[in-house]
């Protein structure tokens, strides 16, 4: 219902949220993860919680759709939204209707690096949630019927993005950013593409894809871990062992200053800026992330939000987000401002961006961010879908399974040094790349 | 600071607040939340969602107060006041409040919708003393000056332009409500109309605050880790020292009968997907035929919610004329409900085409109602969304805290499964019946701009 940042990163906040959420944590109040390893030698990260009787099982296979090939784009968002539209013995409609009858949560979701999916059942439905999952997993349709279906309403959604002022925003930043490297495909394809995807193509990229060796698993709920052993193993047991090899370049983004102004006829003017940001295992990852909270990120708190919202009320939402993927790594900013007013939204954004880089922050303002990142963290767990989803993303990262009882030691360990630095580093205001969508007053393109 | 979120224009707001009442559910016998409660001396009503989960709590506060009780030409006044409760109060500075929440580790927001607006913190239980008093203090002692409203009033318009303006499916919608509603003051947007937000000054939303805010006109909602026992003084301690206010009466402008269909048409050359709907005024919890509430509800979800339901197997799948078709009902807010049908054309399907198809399914449920089966199945799942929502920290103060301020009471939460469970084919076959009368309806057509 609510919106504080609007979400012209909308996107790609799934990438971000699998790192950032993992990233909070107070000693004594943390929950603690188990491993739990199955009789077949699946490993899965679990929070036993019998508070309801509730169980959510969360999962990522590395390699999303980033390694949709050539011509192709859109493959796996495709097949994310098929998975659950009929597999083995059950058409689309029974299927359907088990989900809904049962109360069974089922859904996929690709994303730039990682094709992920998540179960929720009631304990008393699980057998029939179980073997949804399975079959949905090893066993998918793809009748005609589904896909034509499901492709149709893909194309329907292409073709509204292509007026929405943040999803041009977005896709231009993207394309901009990574001219020659998959990051800068829309992970969603394009009607040309989608329009193209064959069965075999989806067939294909379920038994090349969804494997043991790029899949990463975790559990919470009203299971005993012995239990979830069995249950992993029927799922994910019969999926082959390896994924085909895959490679993605490392990729630095190209951002030099550039402005693209695109023309649409609208009030309000759509703003992106990006440049390089740091990657999820840089040593000055902490101090990044401390630092983006104070300058753009905290929601209420953030310099931008009392420069550019509450002294000079020129926007509703204005922030700014790390997202670092797997091969590259991005810093964003994004303000929504009526168009005679873009002009002095950038102005002080961009100004803020040189000051933070050049003047750094005060000792208080430090002490103020770390109790709000440490103190906010068990805010977290608020339900067991979302500590699920925690305990991937910290998979993802390649973090330890104790990283919830440590996590608030990297953030207290972040000095006023660490901050100037990584400003310094990050923040380099004369390289922005900056997308405006609208009919900005004063603000020119560079081409 | 802050501010906002606010629920958008009530028909995004009212199908949230269906929503969340449809996750209410639980088997029988079972209570949904199991919240207790008390009320203080100066008529303040307080009650406690237990959720012990992690050691963290939801506390809101909830005033009895929304768009719908605007005067006339002053809409937007509720969701303007939202803003601004986050300046400073007779005790602390422009953004202290914010600042204080920050530091300790908590995160707050607050929402306006058509009935209520409400704050809320969500923090670690040793901290909740202390935004309490925060909270408490801001309900009397606000100090707005000229110079913080005039950037506040720009953010609002930022935030009307983002919500509004630049999309043409929420131009629609102000313009279908408007319409559905000829005298009710659900015709009004939530956010205000842009010329109204332009003329708000402080004199006005100042005496808007005393005439609302008091302890006897809200409602402390506080989830998670905590008990009654423990929260009665700290309630005293606060809010039971604020004067209870002389009582403010709701009184808005009555619907009358409706007899003509309408129909709304938007053509904007940014729109690149047709989009067709039907409003139809319905009877809600506290408005109209209230007994017809809770078989429409169910009708809903038979016929409109899921991919196994009526409109989209039939209409997507079967008929492929569409690309999504489904139904909302909103019905527990305080005043007039609506009953929605949406659907939007595969391309190549001509929008009356899909009209002419949505008509004949609607024409067929109307006539012949709903299956035995059917029913039985839509109970079970919606009873079973009962057990989902106690897992979520702040669900239950959300459902019992908008539920109260509409004018309900726990009771009627708590009881909400035993209700479903008792309802009879006949009783969702007779709202079936009564409820598609074209006469109380708006058709809403989104569509592309060709000339352009």
């Amino acid at each position: 219902m609510t919106v504080k940042h609007n979400a012209p990163l909308g996107l790609f906040i799934l990438a971000a949220c699998l790192v950032l959420i993992s990233a909070l944590a107070p000693a004594a109040q943390a929950i603690t993860a188990q491993q739990v390893t199955s009789p077949g030698g699946l490993k899965a990260w679990f929070v036993p919680d019998t508070t309801n009787p509730i169980l959510t099982i969360k999962f990522a296979f590395r390699g999303g759709a980033a390694l949709d090939p050539e011509g192709k784009e859109g493959l796996s968002n495709l097949v994310s939204s098929l998975l659950d539209e009929g597999a083995g013995p059950f058409d689309s409609q029974t299927v359907q209707q088990a989900l809904e009858d049962q109360s069974i949560g089922l859904k996929f979701d690709s994303g730039r690096d990682e094709f992920s999916g998540r179960l929720t059942t009631l304990v008393r439905n699980q057998d029939k949630a179980i073997e949804l999952l399975t079959l949905a997993l090893t066993k998918p349709r793809f009748d005609s019927e589904p896909v034509e279906r499901i492709r149709a309403q893909i194309l329907v959604s292409l073709k509204r993005n292509q007026e929405d002022p943040h999803a041009i925003a977005n896709r231009t930043l993207f394309k901009t950013l990574y001219p020659t490297h998959v990051y800068g495909r829309s992970t969603d394809g394009t009607p040309e593409t989608v329009a193209k995807l064959s069965i075999d193509d989806m067939r294909n990229f379920v038994k090349n894809r969804l494997a043991k060796d790029n899949l990463i698993i975790s559990a919470v709920g009203d299971i005993s871990a012995e239990q979830l052993g069995q249950r992993l193993d029927q799922i994910f047991g019969d999926l082959p062992a390896r994924a085909a090899s895959w490679a993605v370049d490392d990729v630095v983004p190209i951002s030099r200053g550039q402005t693209i102004v695109i023309d649409r006829d609208i009030p309000q003017s759509s703003i992106l800026v990006a440049e390089r940001g740091l990657m999820r295992d840089d040593p000055d990852f902490y101090a990044a992330y401390v630092m983006n909270h104070m300058f753009g990120g905290g929601s209420f708190t953030s310099r931008l939000y009392a420069e550019i919202r509450e002294k000079r009320g020129l926007v509703y939402s204005v922030g700014t987000g790390l997202y670092p993927f797997d091969h590259s790594a991005l810093i964003i900013g994004s303000a929504g401002t009526a168009n005679k007013r873009a002009h002095e939204t950038l102005s002080v954004l961009k100004a803020e961006w040189k000051k933070m880089a050049t003047d750094g922050v005060s000792q208080n303002e430090l002490n103020d961010a770390k109790t709000y990142l440490t103190g906010s963290y068990p805010l977290r767990f608020s339900s067991s879908g979302r500590i699920a989803s925690m305990l991937v993303g910290m998979q993802v990262a390649n973090l330890g399974i104790d990283y919830m009882q440590k996590r608030n030691g990297y953030i207290e360990a972040v000095t006023l040094t660490d901050i100037k630095r990584v400003a310094k580093r990050i923040l380099l205001a004369d390289n922005l790349i900056t997308v405006v969508v609208g009919r900005p007053e004063g603000i020119v393109g560079t081409n | 600071m802050q501010s906002c979120n606010f629920i958008s224009p009530p028909r995004s707001l009212l199908m949230m607040i269906g929503f969340v009442l449809t996750l209410v559910g639980t088997p029988s016998q079972a209570r949904v939340f199991n919240p207790e409660t008390f009320t203080l001396k100066n008529g303040m009503q307080v009650v406690v969602v237990p959720n012990h989960r992690v050691p963290v709590v939801t506390h809101m506060v909830w005033y009895r107060v929304g768009s719908a009780d605007e005067a006339a030409n002053e809409s937007g006044i509720a969701h303007f006041l939202e803003h601004l409760m986050f300046k400073g109060t007779k005790k602390r500075r422009n953004g202290e409040f914010s600042e204080i929440v920050a530091r300790n580790g908590g995160r707050e927001n607050a929402f306006t919708s058509t009935d209520y607006t409400a704050y809320h913190q969500t923090i670690a239980v040793d901290r909740l003393e202390m935004v309490m008093e925060m909270e408490a203090d801001r309900m009397t002692n606000l100090v707005i000056t000229a110079d913080q409203v005039e950037p506040e009033r720009q953010v609002v318009l930022e935030e009307r332009r983002s919500r509004i303006e630049n999309e043409p499916g929420s131009i629609l919608s102000e313009h279908l409500n408007a319409t559905l509603f000829m005298s009710h003051p659900y015709r009004n947007p939530v956010i205000g109309w842009k010329h109204d937000i332009e003329g708000l000054d402080i004199d006005r939303i100042l005496a808007f605050y005393k005439r609302w805010y008091a302890p006897n006109n809200a409602i402390l909602v506080v989830a998670g880790d905590i008990t009654a026992e423990k929260l009665k003084p700290l309630a005293e301690k606060y809010y039971g020292v604020i004067p209870r206010q002389p009582e403010t009466l709701r009184q808005r402008a009555k619907e009358p009968p409706q007899q003509a269909e309408r129909r709304v048409t938007l053509r904007d050359k940014r729109v690149q997907q047709p989009s067709w709907q039907r409003v139809y005024l319905a009877p809600g919890v506290q408005w109209g035929d209230s007994e017809q509430a809770d078989p429409l509800e169910l009708l809903s979800n038979i016929i409109g919610s899921g991919a196994s339901s009526r409109f989209y197997r039939s209409l997507v799948i079967e008929q492929k004329l569409a690309v999504s078709a489904g139904v909302h009902y909103s019905g527990d807010n305080r005043g007039p409900g609506r009953f929605i049908i949406f659907a939007s054309p595969r391309p190549g399907v001509d929008i009356d085409t899909l009209e002419a198809a949505v008509v004949k399914q609607i024409e067929t449920v109307k006539q012949q109602g709903v299956s035995k089966d059917e029913l039985e199945r839509a109970k079970t799942r919606m009873l079973a969304e009962a057990i989902y929502a106690r897992d979520s920290l702040s669900g239950g103060a959300r459902v019992i805290g908008s539920a109260l301020a509409t004018g309900q009471t726990i009771d009627d939460v708590e009881n909400w499964p035993d209700r479903i469970s008792a309802i009879s084919l006949d009783a969702v076959n007779d709202a079936a019946n009564s409820i598609f009368n074209i006469q109380q309806s708006v058709t809403g057509l989104l569509l592309p701009d060709d000339k352009s």
